[in-house]
């Protein structure tokens, strides 16, 4: 355009501004249609396979469909009630007819299971008078309490009440160890009933431990590596890449050949004499065998980063802080060392995040005291069937993981950008 | 040292030899002398063994054999950090992570110096190099010739004897690293450091030294100051390397008094300095200047004259290159000053050309 033509001399005006802003971008449309286009088939997948599932589940943990949709009447007839003492004759008509449409429909177990969650004896409650239900006459009120005295008890009502809403926060108190008593009160399960607060806490700081020691093995590996000519750099990545390579079922299965109590370890200290033969040492399927071969499944992820920040120092550095007076070890830590900062915060973060996840190997090598969260979730979604706790477990485990990347961003993430620039 | 010489030299290199493989020798048999307070330059194409020498020298290559001494003491086997030398390497070595004061001030914390004093000290060198308000930048924030001032501040902060340079200038462009060599040397002048550089560019080795030691091979070709390099070099190895030159290959005819005749492949005998040569019926090489040739020679003027047709001019603005078929060799280049007399240079002209035979050296056959 013309009318844009920057004059040698002298300064664009705002209005000259505006259009030349307008031209640049009119200029890069067709190569961001063009970028666009490129990436969009991956973030059409990533949409389906990654954010739709996030999303889902993040729903799944709050929703809560079971008793107001199958026992529509009860709900209705509960809105009201006050709960300061049992529901009337009307709500119990209320119970009877949806029971007996739930029989029918065989959709009162659902119902029976969520409220189950909440207070124990409610599946049999309902399941058991389920089965009556179809043959009752009015009035109601006492036949059914006859039937199981469990319909006598405020508490119950209360419960089915609490939970005929569509959404709920049931399955984020049980996430974090706690219950809702009948009044509606919310508090601590007493101490040995916590369970997942205290597995959450376990899998951070195993994974912790392990992030470290991936660190302490995989540093000074990378350094090697980083230093030795290009060849034999390669060869030597090879050997590292090399258990990368191996199904991770064989790699924890000849872990588990090596540390149990007749595995070649023990074998070997026992026949040295450094071990009694009725006293060998527990290396297997419990927290040290979980930290042991996450530490070695995840190394790699922790030496490839490494390598590859500690690449670009030019071994000038070094150089110059020995000339300028530096014993290695100062010039070491004051100037190798911050500056392989960005690959030690890239591999920890990486290795951390797979680990607080990581969900195969504790189950194979961990026994009772090696598990992780994601073991728990995994029981949920196939053993107690409750997807609401695993649902809520996941989200737990990802805004954890979540806050961790954002502290971490904020900690490295601006310090990395300074050395660039 | 029992030897009286190297009382005198501050830096010595003595029979010093440099091997990777165990096979080849990169740096063989190197002896050089280094009086304080000089500046002495390693030039040489690239291989030749000049950074070798020099990473021995501040202590990053141990020699294979042969000993070091500076200040009279060997350092064979002394730690680079304990040896005291500043250093400015080819990619200046800033520290990305620290800013320019915080680099600066990197000796003198190794040094346990009070924090006080390391201000002070910090202060000056940013001001020596004409940066003091640069402190609290990062390197990457400066543009290549003030990192290259505050590479050379951070080398002599500290205040050492002995500063090493490698190829300091060579990622500069053509006018900067021209100003930086004028820099370089007055820094030199003013602190009366002793000063080793390494160079493979000639013009700046000739602008900065007091001697020059140009290396080829391994070896030291020749070791002189930088008008002896290029008016007197003493082997066609330097006259080539050194400033422009025309090469003419014959055989030795006679030499009496330093004055030989050699005769041309063409048939021509041209006298020469005998400065080089092997027994007569050998071969040796001419070496000659281009802008000590003289077009259309006044009688007398040159003893050496010759018809050369001229194949190629070449306009510099304050002369011209003049590319001539001379007694059959097609490269021998005339530097002709732009004068009103020689513009008649025709391509395809014959003109008669001439030099002195003191301007002309007989030397090795390259």
């Amino acid at each position: 355009m013309m009318t844009n033509t920057v004059e040698a001399e002298g300064q664009l005006t705002p209005e000259e501004q505006k259009l030349l802003t307008a031209d640049m971008h009119r200029s890069l449309r067709r190569k961001k249609f063009r970028a666009l286009f490129l990436v969009a088939p991956l973030l059409i997948f990533i949409m389906i396979t990654f954010v739709a599932p996030i999303v889902s589940m993040l729903y799944r943990s709050v929703d809560n469909p079971q008793v107001i949709e199958y026992m529509p009447n009860t709900s209705a007839a509960l809105a009201d009630w006050d709960g300061n003492e049992l529901p009337g004759e009307e709500t119990f008509a209320a119970l009877v007819t949806d029971l007996a449409e739930g029989r029918k429909n065989r959709t009162i177990g659902k119902a029976a299971t969520r409220l189950n969650y909440e207070k124990s004896q409610m599946r049999s409650l309902i399941t058991g008078t389920a089965r009556k239900a179809g043959r009752l006459k009015p009035p109601y009120k006492d036949q059914v309490i006859k039937i199981k005295a469990g319909w006598g008890d405020i508490d119950t009502w209360k419960v089915i009440k609490r939970e005929s809403k569509s959404l709920t926060a049931s399955y984020y108190i049980a996430a974090f160890d706690m219950e809702t008593t009948p009044d509606g009160e919310i508090k601590m399960l007493p101490e040995k009933e916590r369970v997942y607060l205290k597995m959450l806490w376990r899998t951070v700081w195993m994974s912790v431990v392990i992030t470290l020691l991936t660190l302490l093995l995989g540093y000074p590996v990378s350094y090697l590596l980083a230093s030795l000519p290009m060849g034999i750099a390669n060869a030597l990545m090879i050997l590292v890449l090399l258990p990368f390579w191996t199904s991770l079922l064989v790699r924890t299965s000849s872990w588990i050949a090596l540390l149990q109590g007749q595995g070649v370890i023990n074998d070997i200290l026992v026949w040295f004499g450094l071990v009694a033969d009725d006293n060998r040492l527990s290396m297997i399927y419990n927290a040290t065998g979980t930290v042991i071969t996450m530490t070695h499944i995840l190394l790699p992820f922790m030496i490839l980063p490494l390598y590859s920040v500690m690449k670009t120092i030019p071994p000038s550095y070094m150089r110059a802080a020995r000339s300028l007076g530096a014993t290695p070890f100062t010039a070491f830590f004051r100037v190798y060392l911050p500056q392989s900062v960005p690959g030690i915060s890239a591999g920890a973060i990486l290795v951390f995040i797979l680990a607080i996840g990581y969900y195969i190997t504790p189950a194979l090598v961990g026994g009772q005291s090696g598990q992780f969260i994601g073991n728990m979730i995994a029981y949920h979604m196939q053993g107690s069937l409750n997807w609401g706790l695993a649902a809520a477990l996941g989200v737990m485990l990802l805004v954890l993981v979540m806050g961790i990347y954002a502290l971490y961003s904020r900690l490295v993430g601006n310090n990395n950008q300074m050395t660039l620039r | 040292m029992e030897n009286s010489a190297s009382s005198e030299a501050f830096v010595r290199f003595e029979g010093v030899q440099k091997s990777y493989d165990g096979r080849t020798l990169v740096v063989k048999d190197l002896n050089i002398d280094v009086p304080r307070g000089e500046f002495l330059t390693m030039l040489g194409p690239s291989g030749s063994g000049k950074t070798t020498s020099l990473m021995m020298l501040a202590g990053f290559e141990t020699a294979t054999k042969g000993n070091i001494y500076l200040n009279g003491q060997t350092i064979n086997n002394v730690a680079p950090h304990k040896r005291g030398i500043g250093m400015v390497f080819q990619n200046y070595a800033l520290f990305p992570h620290m800013t320019v004061a915080e680099n600066l001030a990197f000796p003198l914390q190794v040094r346990n110096m009070g924090k006080s004093d390391i201000e002070e000290r910090v202060k000056r060198a940013l001001d020596m190099v004409e940066l003091g308000n640069f402190g609290d930048r990062r390197p990457a924030q400066l543009s290549g010739g003030q990192q290259q001032r505050v590479a050379v501040a951070r080398a002599l902060v500290f205040e050492p004897e002995l500063i090493l340079m490698d190829e300091p200038l060579g990622a500069l462009d053509k006018n900067l690293r021209e100003q930086m060599q004028y820099e370089i040397k007055h820094i030199h002048e003013r602190l009366g450091v002793t000063v080793v550089y390494v160079t493979h560019d000639q013009s700046e080795a000739l602008t900065m030294s007091n001697r020059i030691a140009v290396f080829n091979d391994g070896v030291i070709q020749q070791l002189a100051p930088p008008t002896d390099l290029y008016e007197k070099p003493i082997n066609s190895f330097v006259a080539q390397f050194i400033g422009e030159n025309n090469k003419l290959s014959g055989t030795l005819l006679s030499t009496q008094d330093g004055i030989c005749t050699v005769r041309l492949p063409t048939g021509e005998e041209v006298t020469a300095l005998d400065i080089n040569t092997d027994d007569i019926g050998k071969e040796s090489t001419l070496s000659l200047r281009p802008e000590r040739v003289f077009l259309d020679p006044v009688e007398g003027q040159c003893d050496n004259v010759f018809n050369g047709k001229v194949e190629e001019v070449i306009y510099l603005g304050d002369h011209k290159r003049v590319r001539m078929n001379v007694c059959g060799h097609k490269d021998f280049i005339v530097k002709v000053p732009n004068s009103t007399d020689n513009k008649g240079l025709q391509v395809g002209g014959v003109t008669a050309i001439g030099w002195s035979s003191k301007d002309c050296r007989a030397l090795d056959p390259a």
